[in-house]
């Protein structure tokens, strides 16, 4: 049996609600367990008690990038080859990316008063963020406003691959606009050997918190727009008989 | 294909106002600006370079519906689609129309704005050359956002959401070589970049349009 | 020569089927008329035939670059003259004989006069008219006659006969006789999609009911 059976809806609503509560509980564990133990992690001799807010920050962050790579790909499925969960599950990550680049920015600006003296700075990295953040919100707008199923689900699959390319773009011109203060040194995780194992690792098991956090996330709304769906066509068929 | 062009100039030239709208609202803008910035030439000569683009931007957005928009309605659009013209081309040709009547006015008009806004005379070379490099990437981009909201009734405001984003880099590099041009300083670098946005744009975004135009017709 | 053929056809209209394992020819010097009642999917059908829209099912053979589709709207800019509407269409299309047309469908009075002050008769006359110039063998027509006087109707079966003699076909769904000798009507009543799953999804509505 080939992969693309569980593109199936049928089979997907199965093994979905299969998968569902251990997802969660896996969630639960990361998120809970990743922040609980970040916020018993000692201060930093420079940044205070206000360096914990990088257990929710970076992975939230990192969640607003993958959740819009996840998007293009689920794109590029339901483009290529048509599967119509592809598409659903594209519409339903888009709020959850939303709210993931929303809760890096608010954070980033929490902690950028302290850190910066400042709440908010056009720095490249927070001003990228906002530029995702406006692709998110023409993305779900798209959605949103186009009634035939069939017809927004192909619009808003080509609107994610010109916006990807063009969210990429706009990451680089950026980058040559303005060369910014965000530091990367002490609080990156791609420089993990500047960052004590204290905080790294309860930083770990948040991010992978907030990955399975997402994928529950996912499965739920994904199994919601199903349902919809299956609505709507009993209904059309109702209408139409 | 120069069928089609000649024809989409001859409407917005007979409709009226496809020339004048643009350009009248660009000098509002223009004229706006120092009334919420002050009449100093030191504060309005740094943020002149930036509130020209922003204002050819924004001039270029507001007839972007048209592109297709009169031809959904009265069915010249599905006869386009069915006509040996690939639907590709005749999305880029209608991009070009575009661009004739609203971005090679708002260049003319530029400099004359620029004056308004002191921008140092050393600048007006650049902004000219980064408006005729640039702009045809916001028409081309306008397009690709006024095929995907062709059908909808009120997709005004959901294209700006669309269109706007896309910008970004355009404008970034725009306002970039304008305002290195106002410094002195060498723009060849930003100037580069902006080219290869608008040749990309160019090549690429005619099939994403068209694809979305096939959608909407369907 | 054949001109178009159609074979298992299923066409949807707001993602459910409405025909269904519909097949027919239609060859040179052909008239086909469709019927059946309103919403059986007649205009769907012909978006179909013209590539406007993809078939849920089925196949559609024609030669490339063969079909010039009239529907209700007529793709008339208001601000262009009569001459200059048809000229900019028979370009588009590579097509001649504007002029042709122009005599055949009654509207040389009426050249030089801006479309947008036509009537509804004479906007489809024009409409009508551009088929001419397209120079492509198969018309592909919905409701041709709406808002045509007698006079005008009898006028385009005469135009509809001429391009069957000169080698074209006409597929078209109309609720008057027209009185063209040797047309076909196809009744897509048993054709009406029987609701039933069909074994590949198309649209969202057959893939998640």
């Amino acid at each position: 049996m080939s992969l693309w059976e569980y593109a199936n809806p049928v089979r997907f609503m199965q093994v979905s609600g299969r998968m569902l509560p251990w997802v969660a509980a896996g969630a639960v564990i990361g998120t809970v367990g990743g922040l609980g133990w970040g916020f018993l992690t000692p201060d930093d001799f420079r940044q205070g008690s206000t360096v914990k807010i990088v257990f929710l920050h970076v992975p939230a962050a990192m969640m607003a990038i993958n959740i819009w790579v996840m998007m293009l790909v689920a794109s590029l499925i339901w483009i290529i080859r048509r599967h119509h969960v592809s598409a659903l599950a594209a519409k339903a990550a888009a709020p959850i990316g939303a709210v993931m680049t929303l809760i890096a920015l608010a954070t980033g600006a929490l902690w950028g008063q302290p850190m910066w003296g400042t709440w908010w700075e056009w720095d490249p990295r927070l001003t990228s963020f906002l530029i995702l953040f406006l692709f998110y919100l023409g993305y779900i707008a798209l959605w949103s406003a186009i009634e035939d199923p069939d017809s927004a689900a192909d619009l808003t699959g080509v609107l994610c691959l010109v916006g990807s390319v063009f969210a990429l773009l706009s990451r680089y011109a950026v980058l040559f606009w303005s060369q910014g203060l965000h530091q990367g040194a002490s609080l990156s995780v791609q420089s993990g050997e500047r960052m004590s194992h204290v905080y790294r690792y309860p930083l770990y098991l948040a991010m992978i918190g907030f990955g399975l956090l997402f994928l529950t996330l996912l499965l739920i709304r994904t199994r919601t727009e199903i349902r919809k769906r299956r609505l709507a066509a009993l209904l059309a068929r109702e209408t139409r008989a | 294909m120069l069928a089609l062009l000649i024809r989409d100039l001859r409407l917005a030239v007979r409709a009226g106002g496809g020339f004048g709208l643009g350009v009248a609202f660009f000098l509002i803008l223009s004229a706006l600006v120092p009334f919420g910035v002050g009449p100093d030439r030191a504060a309005l000569a740094p943020v002149a370079p930036g509130i020209l683009w922003v204002g050819a931007l924004l001039a270029c957005l507001l007839s972007l519906d048209r592109i297709f928009a009169l031809d959904h309605e009265d069915g010249s659009l599905d006869l386009l689609a069915t006509a040996p013209l690939p639907l590709e081309g005749a999305v880029a040709v209608k991009a070009l129309a575009h661009w004739i009547t609203t971005g090679l006015p708002l260049i003319l008009a530029a400099p004359l704005f620029g004056v308004l806004l002191q921008l140092p005379p050393a600048a007006m070379p650049w902004l000219i050359v980064s408006l005729l490099v640039g702009t045809p990437a916001l028409s081309m981009l306008g397009a690709f956002g006024a095929a995907l909201t062709v059908g909808l009734r009120r997709g005004g405001l959901l294209m700006s959401l669309l269109v706007l984003p896309l910008y970004i880099p355009t404008l970034i590099f725009g306002a970039e070589v304008t305002r290195r041009g106002a410094e002195g300083l060498g723009a060849a670098t930003p100037l580069v970049f902006l080219a290869g946005i608008t040749l990309g744009a160019l090549a690429l975004i005619p099939f994403a349009a068209s694809a979305a135009l096939r959608v909407n017709l369907r | 020569m054949r001109l178009l053929a159609a074979e298992g056809l299923a066409v949807s209209r707001g993602g459910l089927r409405v025909i269904e394992g519909l097949g027919f020819t239609l060859d040179a010097g052909e008239a086909l008329v469709l019927r059946g009642p309103n919403g059986i999917g007649k205009t769907t059908l012909l978006r179909c035939i013209a590539g406007l829209q993809p078939p849920a099912a089925g196949s559609i053979v024609l030669a490339e670059d063969a079909v010039a589709y009239a529907a209700h709207a007529d793709g008339i800019k208001p601000a262009l003259s009569v001459a200059e509407n048809l000229a900019f269409w028979a370009r588009v299309f590579g097509g001649t004989g504007a002029a042709a047309a122009l005599r055949a469908m009654d509207l040389e009075a009426l050249a030089d006069r801006p479309a947008g002050a036509l009537s509804a008769g004479q906007k489809r006359r024009l409409g009508l008219a551009r088929l001419m110039v397209t120079g492509r063998p198969l018309w592909v027509l919905d409701e041709p006659t709406v808002s045509l006087d007698a006079a005008s109707t009898l006028r385009f079966a005469e135009v509809v006969r001429a391009h069957l003699d000169g080698g074209g076909a006409a597929l078209m769904a109309t609720h008057i006789e027209l009185g063209i000798a040797g047309a076909r009507a196809l009744d897509l009543t048993p054709y009406r999609a029987s609701g039933a799953a069909p074994a590949r999804p198309h649209s969202f509505n057959e893939a998640f009911a």
